[in-house]
């Protein structure tokens, strides 16, 4: 990691759901900082690990409510932005890669031209400079054949071309910071891997800063730098990636951890039998 | 929409596609036939069921029997019914639907003069429908459970429950009588009648293809009240699909999609969720035009308007059965008619079923 | 005292774990009350409602003069403290008038329902539960009665029929059930495909009984918001009848028909057409309220 300054720092980022039945608390007291590397954050479904991408992006649907001790962009304020700012830094400076491609891209619009709109939301851009961009996008993404992909509908595409389009989407305004939700978890094992390998790739080469998340440890693991284990809103342990395979490290583990460890069925080690998580309410004390 | 400006370029890569549209579209016509029938056999019974005998109808009540039976065989009420029925359908396709007894006029002719000022009047009120409706629709989406919501829920309800001949005669009454901002019943004021040729039959398409634009004014003052009030129908109808298809839309996630993009609020609700909308949307607006062709036969009762709904409803009054049947079929010809032409649009505008 | 059984009976009604199906089903519609509770507007409908019946039902005590006698000195009279809606051209008191027409307005609506909502779920739910050709031909004869607009249709058979208000009734259910009977069938589809039917087969059920006790008390909660919007439509058709001279005939106090009649005075004597229809608008928006707020909470699955 180098010295500069860091791309986010979060500190005590909560967010309430203020729901007729009482206060749902998806994220409670998150904290990290970012810098040019790859952020794991792993958690069940409904640890708030979402949640933290969509109030990072200020996405937060209506009654839920974001509040943070510090939330820092590149030095800036987040928490002192009006809306129109942080929409600005969306897309242009922070974006995300969603779930599933099938759902996450306009059903009645051709893939280019939503890949041409991102460009020219932030670029004063022409519709045939946006074109060429588009195109140019699509190559980095590793599309055969651009020109033909452009004009298809997203129905017309598959799952794994479907996420390269939405990469390219997401990436073409040049942001600095990368939310990867589950990006891969929708698609077949075999165009899992190209996908990951795409976005490390672009992110490497332009020396962004990644959010990895994702309920597959193994996936994190390998993916990224460090890896933050969220449960019920809340951070359990923050480690680096290579300790979570590290089998000296596990007396340090925190004890959720080491049960999503356990759930891991492991080819090397068969079990007849797999553990089942314990999750101890004293944890969210 | 979209169709249009869309390069072939991905065309040629689904060779299906002809096929399913051929399938698709031989389904739509099978159902048209089939329901086409259907219409015919319900006129042709009603026409039966009728405590009114046609014969005597023609003949007068004193008739001698030889002359009765002559008449009755002439009609070919002799045959039996599925011949008669056959008879019946050759007549209609061959556009005739009989002669009015009230207006010694084929059918046909008379449905054919009246017919423009009803499409005038229920194209007036669709678009009035539209243009409030839809932006209400989106507000009351857009600020779910807030009070935007409220009020369209409550023009939607009220608009739901206001006998429709009530409101005219009220509008009448207050804009009108009253206020006299706008021209009472009839389609153009007397000084204007016959001035301007008829050529599409809707007079204010007519007064501006001449530049007879007092005419035109005079036509529009007579014309916007109604349209107003079968608007009020559409606009309840309309605003309330609307809003429940914006809905949807907003929570799909390609509208998260677009925000994470930095697309703004506005072209998130319009370009984006709208688009999608605008699929099922035409569906309504589509049926929302059929009620106000429906809507109109009251409609037009309360303002001397001189259209098909006048016309079956004076029909109705003297006991015209030909012109009762023959504007019955035609409504429900029209109706069969936007229902194959939505079908087919809607399959145009969406690039998934295309 | 009666506090603490008030909240037995409370907590008896909500329990979560019913000990027989009657709490059970008991138990669901207080729920269903609770949230119904909930909607002012709702509840602005229901009031509406019983309003309507209790003034149906005491209409002698209520209505200050008779609905039909004339009284030719007294015509045409403005609103005053004797007449609150003033007179019609025959000199009948209009408030007693409408007062009476709720009857007129209740019968109506209650026979056509009676008549179409068992006649429609009887045939959605045999051609959602048996498909094939049955269900094909009963959804084309469907098909064509929805391919009619509704008003005109109704208006052929009562031209047919005869003016008045029997047939007038017949007419609108000729044209009502349509809608009842694709609402069931998309019901019943769902429902017969899922296990419990299932089950119900296996143990020998006859299908009679499967249709009669599972399907279709499954498509009431549907059947019922229906209904209730319809009923609005309902009094709006048949005040159009009425308004067209083709619904109840004179001297019955039908709301549409005393529109009509104050049609001719409408700029002179406002007071003549103006009430009766207020009388059809509150009453159909107590429908439409009502049904509104029963769809929030019975049609939510």
């Amino acid at each position: 990691m180098t010295s500069e300054q860091p791309l986010l720092e979060i500190d005590n980022l909560k967010v309430d759901f203020h729901t007729p039945t009482g206060i749902v608390r998806a994220v409670r007291g998150l904290s990290f900082t970012l810098g040019r590397e790859r952020l794991g954050i792993v958690g069940e479904s409904g640890s708030g690990k979402s949640m933290t991408g969509r109030a990072i992006l200020d996405l937060i649907p209506h009654p839920g409510i974001v509040s943070a001790d510090r939330m820092r962009f590149r030095g800036q304020d987040l928490t002192a932005m009006d809306k129109g700012a942080r929409r600005k830094l969306r897309g242009r400076h922070i974006s995300m890669v969603m779930q599933d491609p099938k759902f996450s891209l306009n059903p009645v619009e051709t893939v280019g031209s939503q890949i041409a709109e991102a460009y020219r939301i932030h670029r004063k851009a022409g519709p045939r400079e946006a074109r060429e961009r588009s195109l140019a996008m699509l190559e980095q993404v590793q599309i055969r054949e651009p020109a033909r992909v452009y004009d298809l509908y997203p129905h017309e595409v598959s799952g794994g071309m479907g996420q390269r389009v939405m990469i390219a989407m997401m990436l073409i305004a040049e942001p600095e910071v990368l939310i990867a939700d589950e990006p891969t978890s929708a698609l077949d094992v075999t165009v899992q891997l190209q996908i990951l390998k795409i976005l490390d790739d672009l992110v490497t080469e332009r020396g962004m800063g990644l959010i990895f998340i994702s309920h597959d440890l193994h996936l994190v693991q390998s993916f990224c730098d460090r890896v933050i284990v969220m449960y019920g809103g809340k951070v359990m342990e923050t480690l680096p990636a290579a300790e979570l395979a590290d089998p000296a490290a596990r007396s340090r583990r925190h004890p959720y951890t080491l049960g999503l460890l356990e759930c891991l069925p492991d080819l090397d080690h068969p079990r007849a039998k797999l553990a089942t998580l314990n999750r101890d309410p004293a944890w969210l004390a | 929409m979209t169709a249009v400006t869309q390069a072939p370029t991905g065309k040629a890569a689904s060779p299906g596609r002809l096929g399913r549209w051929g399938r698709a579209l031989s389904r739509e016509l099978t159902t048209v036939v089939i329901t086409m029938f259907g219409l015919l056999l319900v006129t042709f019974f009603i026409a039966r069921v009728i405590p009114i005998d046609p014969v005597l109808a023609v003949v007068g009540d004193n008739a001698k029997p030889e002359t009765y039976e002559a008449a009755r065989i002439e009609l070919g009420l002799d045959k039996p019914l599925w011949q008669q029925f056959a008879i019946y359908i050759g007549k209609v396709f061959t556009g005739n639907l009989g002669t009015s007894v009230l207006t010694s006029n084929p059918v046909v002719e008379d449905i054919k003069r009246v017919f423009p000022a009803t499409l005038e009047l229920a194209t007036l009120g669709t678009l009035i429908g539209v243009l409030i409706g839809v932006p209400l629709g989106i507000l009351a989406a857009v600020n779910q459970g807030r009070w935007q919501d409220q009020v369209a829920r409550v023009v939607g309800l009220v608009g739901y429950s206001v006998p429709v001949f009530w409101i005219g005669l009220m509008a009448l009454l207050l804009f009108y009588a009253k206020l006299g901002w706008v021209s009472g019943p009839g389609r153009i004021s007397v000084v204007w009648q016959d001035i301007v040729t008829t050529r599409t039959g809707v007079i204010m398409i007519d007064a501006a293809l001449e530049g007879e634009w007092e005419a035109f004014w005079d036509a529009f003052s007579h014309l916007i009240l109604p349209a107003l009030v079968l608007g009020l129908l559409s606009v309840a109808y309309i605003s309330r699909m609307t809003r429940s298809f914006m809905i949807t839309e907003l929570q799909q996630q390609y509208v998260i999609a677009a925000r994470v993009k930095g697309v703004s609020e506005t072209a998130v609700i319009w370009r984006h969720a709208l688009r999608n909308a605008a699929v099922p949307l035409f569906t309504v607006i589509a049926l929302s035009y059929m009620h106000l062709l429906e809507g109109s036969v009251l409609t037009e009762t309360i303002f001397a308007w001189p259209g098909l709904g006048r016309y079956l409803t004076n029909a109705l009054l003297n006991a015209d059965m030909n012109a009762v049947l023959g504007g019955t079929l035609v409504v429900g010809v029209v109706f069969i008619a936007v229902n194959l032409l939505t079908d087919i649009i809607g399959r145009l505008a969406d690039p998934r079923v295309r | 005292m009666s506090d603490t059984s008030s909240t037995g009976l409370h907590a008896w009604l909500i329990s979560d774990s019913p000990e027989s199906r009657r709490q059970a089903r008991l138990g669901q519609l207080y729920r269903q009350w609770l949230a119904f509770k909930r909607n002012p507007m709702a509840v602005a409908g229901l009031v509406i409602i019983v309003l309507l019946l209790l003034i149906a039902a005491f209409a002698p005590l209520i209505a200050p003069f008779d609905p039909i006698a004339q009284a030719l000195d007294k015509r045409l009279l403005p609103p005053s403290a004797t007449n609150w809606f003033g007179t019609d051209a025959l000199g009948r008191d209009i408030f007693s008038r409408i007062v009476y027409g709720t009857r007129i307005t209740l019968v109506i609506v209650l026979l056509v329902v009676v008549t179409v909502g068992p006649f429609g779920l009887l045939i959605g739910a045999i051609s959602g539960y048996y498909g094939g050709w049955v269900d094909r031909l009963l959804m084309r004869i469907t098909d064509v009665f929805l391919a009619f607009p509704r008003l005109v249709l109704a208006l052929a058979f009562v031209a047919a029929l005869g003016p008045g208000i029997v047939n007038a009734i017949i007419a609108i259910a000729i044209t009502t059930w349509p809608p009842y009977a694709r609402v069931a069938r998309a019901e019943t589809m769902v429902i017969r495909n899922q296990d419990y039917i299932a089950a119900m087969r296996l143990q020998g059920a006859s299908q009679a009984r499967i249709i009669w006790k599972h399907v279709v008390p499954m498509c009431m909660s549907s059947l019922i918001v229906r209904t209730t919007f319809d009923m609005a439509g309902i009094i709006l058709t048949a005040a159009g009848l009425g308004f067209l001279g083709l619904g109840a005939q004179p001297p019955m106090p039908e709301w549409g028909a005393m529109i009509s009649a104050g049609r001719e005075q409408i700029f002179d004597q406002w007071w003549v057409a103006t009430f009766p229809g207020i009388a059809i608008c509150i009453v159909a928006l107590g429908f439409n309220l009502l049904g509104d707020g029963l769809r929030d909470v019975m049609d939510a699955r």
